[in-house]
């Protein structure tokens, strides 16, 4: 099984909808949203069956027993995280903040607070037209690289004689990235020529050369600065990284996802573009 | 006044708004929360930089001391310790600073020493004091840095803009909690009214007052617009799909700064804020 990891740094450079035009060309019978906090894959895959969901529990939380509490204040004084509030003598752990270190639980003289599995988001898996593992995490949730896991574990099991895994990537370059990045073949990196996007885009290639994964650039919406997309390509001739093509700005790309489809459902410059992309890149993965 | 800017996603033009309305406003503070990938700078280039770093607690074992009886491994929640060939090792980047290691020790053998995560770097650039936290490379987690942010903007007596982490994770909501209006900015795909979706039940959660800037609009259809039309919520500006715009924010020029148009434009934008902002909180009371 080979894992093809996209990725951005940040949203919105049109990771998503390339994600979405390779699953279609690979004909993909596994892949995956990792993009956990804001889940978009779904919106353009088409699957007539409904999900499966399963609760995801992410770190345990503490709770205060209030008929037992006596209000002796040790476990706000020991809170690292500021997640115990006092009013009125009344001591209550504010879930959001709650980092579940467990620290209140073994200081408090009484056993009045106590942790407790917390549900952090919801994992679904669609199997129809392919394998899809996707999920969402809990507003307001904290670490999402644990979820992040899951989601790959998800499609391991369910998926496991696919040879292709393409696998839409976490937005940022921390944990839940690094999760991503975990066990991967091949990163493509999507970037966008804007000063914000060069900048975005060395950070999340320095990120992903610590894994020592087989890395490829590919410039989305190249005409909307050629000069910035040029300064992109020295980058990566420079650092001998491979540029996998450029695709160009195209209003037919915002339609497509409008209606639920894929940039390469239609015939236009920018599908045109991401199908030279994906081969470029299936040849560049198997070298 | 503090406002806050987010969206459910990065790429919408977050950065573009509050950074614009930071540089029309008087007398200012932009603040880029955004750690893992601070942009805002490189639009400012602000000077007279000062940084200062931004350091977790890390605990180490003092080996004469350690008799190796896993209390603390036992102990920690995030898997961060462990008891290998006579030594207790710490993986920091999964220790969470929580401090029961030490705590809990009975030998006191964990001290704690400070570790940099990143930084958090301010200066200057013409009315407004720019401040930036940066993440450093191969971090799992930025939120002290956040945190830190937000903490020293409560010192903060001129207007703030905060340009917040993108997604709806905890610290979203840190961002969020101190915050006298929000602007939610959205794009105008089904993939911006999913995200938009996101914020919406955020600030509401929060009950913040707030409003939709509809950002790079077509002439056609517009599903964020629609979904802020049937649900009621305040469009405060919508800013037409602009190759000239698009061009100056990719090369990270400031447009209300280069071109009198984009300066009316969020002047305006500004303007319906403060309105919005202190009709809210006269509202309130
Ligand atoms: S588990 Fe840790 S973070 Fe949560 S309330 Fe207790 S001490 Fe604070
Ligand atoms: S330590 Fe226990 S008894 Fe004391 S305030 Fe906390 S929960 Fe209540
Ligand atoms: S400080 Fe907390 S998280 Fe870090 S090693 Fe000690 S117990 Fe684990
Ligand atoms: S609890 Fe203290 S003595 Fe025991 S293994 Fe940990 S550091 Fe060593």
């Amino acid at each position: 099984m080979k894992q093809l990891l996209i990725l951005s740094g940040k949203g919105g450079t049109g990771k998503t909808t390339i994600a979405g035009a390779f699953i279609k060309l690979a004909e993909a019978r596994a892949y995956a949203d990792c993009d956990v906090d804001a889940p978009n894959l779904h919106l353009i895959m088409t699957h007539i069956s409904k999900a499966r969901q399963t609760d995801y529990y992410g770190m345990e939380k503490a709770v205060i027993d209030t008929e037992l509490c006596d209000s002796c204040s040790i476990c706000r004084q020991n809170c690292r995280f500021e997640a115990i509030n006092e009013s009125n003598g009344k001591y209550e752990v504010d879930s959001y903040a709650c980092e579940g270190c467990g620290v209140c639980d073994a200081v408090c003289p009484i056993g009045a607070v106590f942790l407790q599995p917390a549900v952090a988001g919801e994992l679904m898996l669609y199997k129809d037209n392919g394998v899809f593992s996707t999920a969402r995490l809990k507003m307001g949730s904290g670490t999402s690289g644990k979820l992040v896991s899951e989601v790959k574990k998800q499609l391991k099991q369910e998926a496991a004689d696919a040879d292709l895994v393409i696998i839409d990537g976490s937005p940022g370059i921390g944990c839940p990235v690094i999760a991503s990045l975990n066990g991967a073949d091949m990163v493509l990196i999507v970037a966008e020529p804007s000063l914000s996007g060069i900048s975005d885009m060395k950070r999340i290639i320095a990120t992903a050369e610590k894994f020592r994964i087989k890395i490829g650039v590919c410039i989305n919406k190249y005409d909307t600065n050629k000069e910035l997309a040029q300064k992109i390509e020295a980058f990566c001739q420079e650092r001998d990284l491979s540029i996998v093509g450029k695709i160009p700005f195209d209003t037919a790309a915002i339609k497509a996802i409008n209606k639920g489809e894929v940039i390469v459902d239609i015939d236009c410059p920018a599908g045109w573009a991401a199908t030279n992309v994906f081969y470029k890149t299936l040849k560049l993965m198997n070298s | 006044m503090k406002i806050a800017v987010l969206s459910g996603k990065g790429g919408t033009g977050k950065t573009l708004v509050s950074v614009n309305l930071a540089a029309v406003a008087l007398d200012s503070v932009y603040i880029d929360c955004d750690v893992e990938e601070p942009n805002g700078h490189l639009f400012f280039q602000p000077k007279d930089l000062q940084k200062e770093r931004v350091t977790v607690k890390l605990p180490q074992a003092d080996p004469e001391l350690c008799t190796g009886c896993r209390t603390c491994v036992n102990f920690c929640k995030f898997n961060a310790l462990a008891y290998i060939k006579n030594k207790l090792i710490v993986f920091n980047e999964v220790c969470h600073s929580c401090g029961g290691c030490l705590l809990f020790c009975p030998q006191k053998a964990i001290s704690e020493k400070e570790r940099e995560i990143g930084l958090i770097q301010s200066g200057i650039s013409g009315n407004v004091r720019v401040v930036s936290g940066m993440m450093n490379i191969g971090e799992v987690s930025g939120v002290p840095i956040i945190k830190k942010l937000l903490q020293d903007s409560r010192k903060e007596n001129k207007n703030v803009f905060l340009d917040c982490p993108p997604g709806s994770a905890c610290m979203v909501m840190e961002s969020i909690k101190d915050a006298d209006y929000c602007i939610l900015v959205a794009e105008p795909t089904v993939f911006g009214v999913h995200n938009l979706e996101m914020v919406y039940e955020l600030v509401r959660i929060f009950q913040k007052p707030f409003g939709v800037v509809l950002n790079k609009c077509l002439e056609e259809e517009n599903p964020a617009e629609d979904f802020c039309l049937q649900n009621q919520i305040t469009i405060l500006e919508k800013i037409p799909f602009d190759l000239e715009l698009g061009t100056m924010h990719s090369n990270g020029q400031i447009a209300v700064r280069k071109h009198p148009k984009y300066k009316e434009l969020f002047l305006n934008l500004l303007k319906t804020v403060s309105k919005e902002a202190r009709h809210e909180t006269a509202s309130d009371t």
